[in-house]
């Protein structure tokens, strides 16, 4: 699995992508705790503009990240959230641990 | 009752056949014209009940998943994913959310997630023999279908 990501001033974005459930959770989970491990950012964005299905599994993902986040003080954003993605995250009540960025931004300085 | 289509599959429980089986039940529910958000809702329910069997059901080994699914009366579809792996000792636990036996890498949302995403949920499990997710969604009839 490769997931494009990019660092800016300590802010980590991760562009997730295509279908997320129990088969390609683990090594998305993986990816991105890697990439959290070898960065150590301040924050890290998880971008599911491309994430075109998402279960539960999804909910997984983001857990590990706000964890792996928390050993290193820091947050994590979901960004740019489809209806479906959005509803499964919603249900779970995940916004208790992560911020949900309601609106995308245009341009990103 | 008396059902208007129907369509039976079966396949091993193996994590690639998640993506499969959801699709195929989009596919099938497609003569519903249902909207987005059901195809969404119905989808996400499905891949849950599958990964259930696929996670909990057949743990360490792989066994058969049974999915059916029908059109009864009132564009209601009906769907039963069943096993005959472990079982679940208590179906009352196993519901409330965040409950699992999974590990890290489990969320404990899947019954929480079927439940509010379909009209219906019923589980039926008895230790060692298997586990039955009947679920039932109605799919709301749009204006100007025939």
């Amino acid at each position: 699995m490769n997931l494009t990501s990019f660092l800016q001033d300590k802010r980590l974005t991760i562009a997730l992508r295509g279908e997320i459930d129990h088969h390609s959770a683990k090594d998305i989970m993986r990816v991105v705790g890697n990439k959290i491990d070898l960065y150590l950012p301040r924050l890290c964005v998880l971008d599911f503009k491309d994430v075109s299905f998402m279960d539960s599994s999804g909910i997984a993902v983001v857990i590990t990240a706000v964890r792996r986040m928390r050993e290193i003080s820091g947050k994590v954003v979901l960004r740019n959230i489809p209806d479906q993605p959005r509803k499964v995250l919603k249900a779970s009540g995940i916004e208790k641990i992560a911020e949900i960025e309601e609106r995308s931004p245009v341009y990103e300085m | 009752m008396k059902c208007e289509n129907y369509m039976e599959l079966e396949f091993p429980s193996k994590s690639a056949n998640e993506a499969f089986a959801r699709s195929a039940v989009a596919c099938f529910a497609a003569q519903l014209d249902p909207t987005l958000d059901e195809l969404g809702d119905i989808k996400t329910a499905v891949s849950e009940a599958v990964t259930n069997c696929i996670v909990h059901a057949y743990r360490d080994t792989i066994g058969v998943v049974t999915l059916k699914c029908r059109i009864l009366p009132d564009d209601v579809l009906d769907i039963t994913v069943k096993d005959k792996g472990c079982g679940i000792e208590d179906v009352e636990a196993a519901r409330k959310p965040m409950f699992t036996t999974g590990g890290e890498e489990r969320s404990g949302m899947g019954f929480t997630i079927m439940e509010s995403f379909m009209t219906q949920l019923k589980v039926v499990s008895s230790p060692g023999r298997g586990t039955t997710v009947h679920m039932k969604r109605k799919i709301v009839r749009r204006g100007g279908k025939a």
